[in-house]
């Protein structure tokens, strides 16, 4: 157990910088999502953590020890790869085994340690078989097991559920959150699904093109979130974004007037609007919206739509009053719940 | 698996036949003439001929000569199978740490794979020649008494290194293809869990090499067995006494040069029958435990 601080800790391959200055203070015990699209460094921020990559600049502290030169194996940690990275060779027994014995633990104690661990994943009927008899889910819990049995200062997670059907995923994710609570490990943990990082985290690292753009507890993100790319990443659907002007009494989107918020009279900016902070009203009321597509969900339907003047918009509505194409409505927004950007840096206004 | 199939029912066996005919003309033809002249006794001039039954195979299994060219073959063979594979697997480890220059260093390594047998023999055999090889003097230089035309464990030493300096190159390519099929998470999934260089390379890289190692051991031994006859031929001919004779070149000798044509038959086909039972054990027994994914 421990804590963990990146200072400033940047990452190029030749000239191509790839994470732009990273820092955060981690807790002991904290559990840190890092979430972000496809490509941004997630990955690459994670492996520099565990020492699989060089840092350019910066420092890494796990317990209060700059390990920015540390073997892996020096540092105390203990990954989950996205691959699960089984020994193709070893028995279930022997891949949880094999930290521990080099570590010097033999006998009795080696074999309680496994087994221990094992029945918290429900996986002893498997230890003496090889991976390649396993389903998906148990090698996944096999390479939970090898990170777990462990006890390292720090668990590192690259997108350990990816692999993994819908189903699994959800079941997996529940599990992960109750062992990490229970052991009280920290831990970092990557993924690209806004849903998994909600959940699991108790802070949020929300990374775009090596940037980390907000870090910050799931909740504070979502409701307020500190970019426009943040805002479109972190909810589901994403967040309506539209260009509007500030006025004596709120804003003019489009050439409706609506009374939310108070950025500078005259001012430009960027309006954003969750599809769940809208509500329908009859046509008349409200900001005029011409029905285009609906999802429906069951419960939830997202009405797709365009706004008199231009600009697309998403309305969340019950599954039971589903809209119908070609419809025209008014939709009101919450008051209080919208955000305000500047649409020159993306950030958001006070 | 992506099956092949053909419209016409002729044509495989038309695209196999030339392959089949080069069999039946190089190996199964002589083969037989083997084993039937292994039952027979006949005239250098090849006049007459007898039917003896086993008796070239009684005579061939109870001579001194012959069981010791059984030791030398056992010696050969393993010692250049092993050195041969062990270097390859050495050069192809470091071939895989290199960043820049890897195409340069491969190509380099693969060179000597296109030497001939006997060119590679006289290579060596020059470089260490007593009087005047370059290698042979700074071996005097360091204490050693380097003479392998009268000592026979240095011409032994001579003949495996020349046969495994030939095929480490083939090893080399197969080293690295399978080097670079293990996925380098297991590795770093081995550091992280605490293990330093040489415990990965063993506990993991080796372990998971084990069906190319297991390929190359087969190659390297049917190698070993017969087509180093040349170097043998080129470097030492057999010598000093029959320090170096091989079953292989016992078989060419005691038929072509002493024309002993029964018995060298009837070695041939011993040969053969050890050959067909060395591959039959690899497989069986090795091949069985070496496959993972
Ligand atoms: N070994 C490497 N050499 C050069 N560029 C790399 C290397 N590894 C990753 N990158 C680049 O770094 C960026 C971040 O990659 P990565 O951390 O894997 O992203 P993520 O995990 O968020 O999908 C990508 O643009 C990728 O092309
Ligand atoms: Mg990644």
């Amino acid at each position: 157990m421990a804590t963990v601080a990146l200072r400033d800790v940047r990452k190029s391959y030749g000239t191509n910088a790839v994470i732009h200055g990273v820092s955060i203070e981690i807790a002991d015990g904290e559990f840190i999502v890092i979430v972000g699209p496809s490509g941004c460094g997630k990955s690459t921020l994670l492996r520099m953590v565990a020492g699989l990559e060089p840092i350019t600049s910066g420092t890494i502290e796990i317990g209060g020890r700059v390990v920015n030169d540390l073997e892996p194996r020096a540092r105390d940690i203990a990954m989950v790869f996205q691959n699960y990275a089984l020994y193709p060779h070893m028995s279930v027994f022997d891949n949880m085994a094999y930290g521990l014995r080099i570590g010097g633990i033999r006998g009795a104690e080696l074999r309680a340690r496994v087994e221990q661990t094992a029945a918290m994943l429900e996986l002893t009927p498997y230890l003496d078989r090889k991976p390649r008899q396993l389903s998906g889910g148990q090698r996944q819990r096999v390479a939970m097991g090898r990170a777990l049995v462990r006890g390292p200062a720090a668990f590192l997670l690259d997108e350990p559920l990816s692999n993994l059907d819908a189903k699994l995923r959800v079941g997996m994710r529940l599990r992960i959150k109750d062992l990490q609570r229970s052991v009280g490990t920290t831990a970092l943990y990557v993924t690209h699904d806004q849903v998994e990082a909600m959940t699991l985290a108790d802070r949020l690292i929300v990374m775009n093109g090596g940037v980390a753009e907000q870090i910050d507890t799931p909740m504070r993100i979502y409701l307020e979130p500190a970019t426009t790319f943040v805002a479109g990443f972190i909810g589901s659907p994403a967040m309506n974004i539209l260009p509007a002007q500030g006025t004596e009494q709120g804003v003019l989107l489009g050439a409706v007037p609506l009374a939310l918020g108070r950025p500078a009279p005259g001012r430009d900016v960027l309006l954003g609007i969750r599809p769940e902070d809208l509500t329908v009203a009859p046509e008349g009321e409200g900001l005029p919206l011409t029905i285009r597509a609906v999802e429906l969900l069951g419960a939830d339907a997202y009405a797709h739509g365009e706004i008199a003047g231009g600009g697309e918009m998403v309305v969340r509505v019950p599954g039971k009053k589903a809209l119908s194409p070609g419809a025209r409505v008014g939709v009101l927004p919450a008051p209080g719940l919208a955000h305000f950007f500047d649409p020159a840096t993306g950030r958001r206004l006070p | 698996m992506n099956r092949a199939t053909f419209p016409h029912r002729l044509l495989p066996y038309l695209l196999v036949a030339p392959q089949l005919a080069i069999s039946l003309v190089f190996f199964y033809w002589p083969a037989a003439q083997a084993l039937r002249q292994s039952t027979q006794r006949e005239d250098p001039f090849g006049l007459a001929t007898q039917f003896v039954g086993l008796a070239n195979f009684r005579a061939v299994l109870s001579d001194p000569a012959w069981l010791n060219a059984l030791r030398v073959t056992v010696v050969f063979s393993a010692w250049t199978a092993f050195l041969s594979m062990a270097i390859a697997l050495l050069l192809a480890t470091q071939a895989e740490k290199l960043i820049r220059g890897k195409d340069v260093y491969r190509t380099l390594l693969i060179w000597p794979y296109a030497v001939a047998t006997a060119i590679a023999g006289m290579l060596w055999l020059f470089l260490f020649n007593p009087s005047f090889g370059t290698l042979a003097w700074p071996l005097r230089q360091i204490g050693i008494r380097w003479d392998p035309l009268l000592n026979g464990t240095q011409a032994m030493g001579l003949v495996i290194a020349a046969a495994a300096w030939k095929q480490i190159s083939y090893n080399f390519l197969f080293f690295v293809a399978g080097l670079q099929a293990i996925p380098k998470s297991l590795l770093e999934a081995a550091a992280i869990d605490g293990a330093g260089g040489a415990r990965r390379f063993w506990t993991i890289t080796f372990p998971l090499l084990a069906p190319t190692t297991f390929f190359l051991l087969v190659v390297n031994t049917v190698y070993a067995l017969f087509d180093t006859f040349g170097i043998i031929h080129a470097v030492t001919g057999g010598g000093p006494g029959r320090a170096t004779e091989t079953l292989v070149y016992k078989v060419y000798n005691d038929g072509f040069v002493n024309l002993q044509l029964g018995s060298s038959a009837a070695q041939s086909v011993i040969l053969m029958a050890i050959v067909i039972a060395l591959t039959a054990i690899q497989f069986r027994y090795i091949e069985r435990r070496v496959h993972y994914g």
